[in-house]
């Protein structure tokens, strides 16, 4: 990256077909024998070096327990990428990424181990070019942080130098509180600086989670009516289909709202609500979401704002499944929600009076991410009632995965000799094939680490505030009640039913 | 799906696209541009809707293939729809015109662009002189040739370099990104010198190597030399020559490239010729004119062509001795 004053004269602001492929560099990951590292970060390396954006040289170092040598750790990247690449695998860039391949055994309190990993590091850029630049991928149980992040600073990987940088890049979860993730954010941020802190929310880097500033942004269709004036309110969902099973050691004690709500939907809300940055570079982005977090909060009475399940077993979609605490690991009296349900208050002009509410749950209907904004209904419809009966609301709704795409939904003539109305949608849509071919979100973001770009990491701000308006329902359902029961398969407990309900709204089935 | 309307009319392919739309669902929507795609009938047709397909997933598009038949014959149009599965990501109109009607094609093309949408033309193998004067070319925002696949390949670029208009380009110039890639980011590093000059070995006939070193001789201000290799396909290797030392990239296989700089270690890099299929998807990413491509269009009669072969270099040996074949 030319971050000089000096202007290479090989690069032109022209020439936008020219990729921007990172400076040397290599990338150390911890928990590498995970399965997120196996299904998500080893294709994604793999990917991004095959559409030739690595730097030549490029190295990657595993840490962990195994007693593996170098060309042992090579096979299991080798068998992931086989596995869960998304571009074809090529036997020449395959050879050249084996090359760069190490392993590094040890445990997170083994000072020896760390010596040999900064050991490791040091042959890395005398052998293999990678001129100090290193990112640390912390694939890690959030009880490991700290001491990883000493060892990091006790044996100087973590330094950082003029020429060389020296970059680190969590996970979620961010601390499970405000109290805890400043403690985190303290943590890290005590070692390296902030703008080295990469953290990693995976929907930032998806296409159509960025496509929600293009769409708001490049046009002049949506703006007028992206308001209080128009707007009725605003459904966020992430619904899974799948359940709990062998998750409870990460699970049990955190819960839904943790899980998801704090970060993915808190995020997604960011974009659909936040005001117009001046231009797209990070910190004008970074901005306008740090300010509408900081103008959202939850809504009281949380009686009557919020509501969370817990699965119970029976049939789904043809199977026979178990309810949560027949899960193995999960305590049998656990209060821990796999539904969580908030409403939400953006207290600016634009948002004043508009709620947005946002779900998340485990064993639902089935495995759907949208964003739905609900439009008023028209003043003064000038039909007979009858004929506008089954027209519901106008509605824009990015449908973030699967069948990714954006909806519009309004009402049409049906076709006949009498006027009555009723909605259709009218669509756009990559289409699971088209996206087939799109980068994946984490080839975007470890791209990004690898470049320097901060734009789709929240910072420590946002997982600040994004805690700030999460914390006060999370103390109150520890002390008030326990979640309610919903049949596996279905859409979630009765109280969230009610929750909409005592508004007249109800929840889309999405 | 695949539908024949043999002997038809461009208004019965256009009712047949209606009425699958309205079977089938939605197969036409959300189409961001029509490809048309020129070219004789022959075996190589289906590759080149292959690459398309694929190039397609990215962009989803209509694509109209243009594939003129035998001259001599009476005038005749066949349409051939293909949706679904038979047509990737896109949707695909094959239109085989003979007689008169195969220098014709713009004419039943036009009926078949989707609205508002932009058209690119792609001439796989042969093109015309002035593609932006061509009766397809003009219906283009943009028009992508290969010198690659003329039979002279280097002559080609000649022509079209004098005959470029805004929204041109060559697939030569497309395999060579990833080469301009590596050798920007090897500029990035310190020490950020002045190249004082640059040598580009390549295949006697490949169109790339010439571009290649028109880019630098016009983004680096001087006359990049341009030798023939005595081995190796496409691009063999690249020098930079600077005060504090070389940056070279070697690629004498045709898959693995070496980039070497001073004070670090040789790094690897896979850098195999590009498929048809990757170009074209590339090419498709942006409609806008490409400024730099026309500039280094322009450069190629800066490039010093002293007509040298250059022995195969190992890494010790310095340029020195290539550049001390004096005169041009």
């Amino acid at each position: 990256m030319s971050t000089r004053s000096w202007q290479n004269p090989l690069r032109d602001a022209r020439d936008k077909r020219l990729p921007r492929i990172a400076g040397p560099c290599g990338l150390v990951i911890f928990g590498v024998t995970g399965d997120l590292s196996r299904k998500k970060l080893m294709p994604a390396i793999y990917d991004l070096a095959n559409r030739g954006l690595l730097p030549p040289g490029f190295s990657l170092v595993g840490f962990a327990r195994r007693d593996w040598a170098d060309e042992d750790f090579g096979q299991v990247v080798h068998d992931a990428v086989k596995e869960h690449a998304r571009t074809p695998f090529r036997q020449e860039v395959w050879d050249r990424l084996a090359e760069g391949c190490r392993f590094v055994q040890g445990s997170f309190d083994d000072d020896q181990a760390f010596d040999n990993l900064a050991k490791c590091v040091k042959e890395l850029d005398d052998e293999r070019g990678t001129a100090g630049n290193h990112g640390f991928y912390l694939s890690i149980p959030p009880a490991a942080f700290t001491k990883v992040i000493q060892q990091l600073s006790r044996t100087g990987l973590a330094d950082q130098k003029a020429d060389e940088w020296r970059r680190v890049v969590i996970e979620k979860p961010f601390g499970h509180d405000l109290v805890s993730a400043k403690q985190l954010n303290k943590t890290v941020n005590d070692v390296f600086p902030e703008e080295s802190v990469f953290r990693i929310d995976h929907y930032l880097g998806k296409e159509t989670v960025q496509n929600i500033m293009a769409i708001r942004f490049a046009n002049q269709l949506f703006e007028p009516i992206w308001n209080s004036n128009y707007v009725d309110h605003v459904q966020i969902t992430m619904a899974e289909d799948i359940g709990l099973g062998g998750r409870a050691g990460y699970y049990d004690g955190i819960g839904a709202a943790r899980d998801v709500i704090q970060n993915h939907l808190l995020q997604l809300l960011a974009l659909t609500a936040m005001e117009e940055p001046v231009s797209f570079n990070p910190e004008s982005v970074r901005a306008e979401k740090a300010k509408v977090l900081a103008a959202t909060r939850p809504v009281r009475p949380f009686e009557d704002s919020t509501a969370r399940g817990q699965y119970t077993g029976g049939w789904q979609g043809g199977q026979k499944v178990p309810g949560l605490v027949q899960e193995g690991g999960f305590a049998k009296d656990s209060i821990t929600e796999t539904y969580a349900a908030i409403e939400l208050a953006v207290d600016t002009r634009r948002w004043a009076g508009v709620p947005f509410y946002l779900r998340t749950g485990k064993r639902l209907g089935r495995r759907v991410t949208e964003i739905a904004v609900v439009f008023k209904r028209a003043p003064h419809l000038p039909f007979d009632d009858s004929s506008t009966e089954e027209l519901g609301q106008n509605a824009l709704v990015f449908r973030v995965q699967p069948d990714e795409g954006v909806t519009m939904r309004f009402g049409s003539k049906v076709p006949g000799s009498t006027m009555e109305v009723r909605d259709v949608s009218m669509d756009f849509s990559y289409g699971h094939s088209f996206t087939e071919s799109s980068p994946e979100a984490y080839e975007r973001l470890i791209l990004d680490v690898l470049l320097g770009e901060p734009s789709l990491f929240p910072k420590n701000d946002e997982v600040e505030l994004s805690w700030e308006i999460l914390d006060p329902i999370l103390k109150h359902w520890a002390t008030h009640g326990r979640p309610d029961p919903y049949a596996a398969g279905t859409w979630g407990p009765t109280s969230a039913e009610e929750m909409l309900a005592r508004t007249g709204r109800h929840w889309r089935r999405p | 799906m695949i539908i024949d309307l043999p002997a038809t009319t461009t208004s019965q392919v256009n009712s047949k696209l209606v009425h699958l739309r309205e079977q089938g669902g939605a197969n036409t929507i959300g189409r961001v541009l029509t490809l048309v795609i020129v070219t004789d009938d022959s075996e190589k047709t289906e590759d080149t809707i292959d690459a398309a397909n694929y190039a397609s997933r990215e962009h989803p598009c209509r694509v109209i293939v243009v594939a003129r038949g035998a001259k001599k014959a009476s005038p005749r149009l066949d349409a051939q729809i293909r949706v679904g599965g038979d047509a990737g990501a896109s949707e695909v109109i094959v239109l085989r015109l003979y007689g008169p009607l195969s220098s014709e094609g713009a004419s039943c093309v036009i009926p078949l662009l989707l609205p508002d949408a932009p058209v690119v033309a792609w001439w796989p193998f042969e093109a015309p002189a002035s593609p932006a004067k061509d009766s397809i070319g003009r219906l283009a925002t943009r028009r992508i040739t290969d010198s690659a696949a003329d039979r002279n390949p280097p002559k080609a670029l000649e022509v079209r370099a004098k005959g470029y208009e805004p929204g041109d380009t060559d697939l030569a110039w497309t395999r060579l990104t990833l080469w301009r890639a590596l050798l920007a980011a090897a500029l990035d590093l310190p020490p950020n010198e002045r190249v004082t000059a640059a040598t580009v070995s390549g295949e006697a006939d490949s169109p790339s190597a010439e571009l290649l070193a028109a880019w630098l001789s016009s983004r680096l201000r001087l006359p990049a030399k341009r030798v023939k290799a005595k081995s190796g396909q496409g691009i063999v290797s690249v020098v930079l020559e600077r005060k504090s030392g070389n940056i070279e990239i070697d690629r004498p296989d045709g898959a693995v490239g070496t980039l070497s700089q001073p004070n670090q270690p040789d790094r690897r890099v896979a850098l195999g010729r590009r498929a048809v299929r990757d170009c074209i998807a590339e090419e498709l990413r942006r409609l806008d004119p490409d400024e730099i491509y026309d500039e280094s269009l322009k450069a190629l009669n800066k490039v010093d062509r002293g007509g040298r072969t250059a022995t195969p270099r190992k890494k010790t040996e310095t340029p020195k001795k290539v550049r001390a074949g004096a005169g041009t």
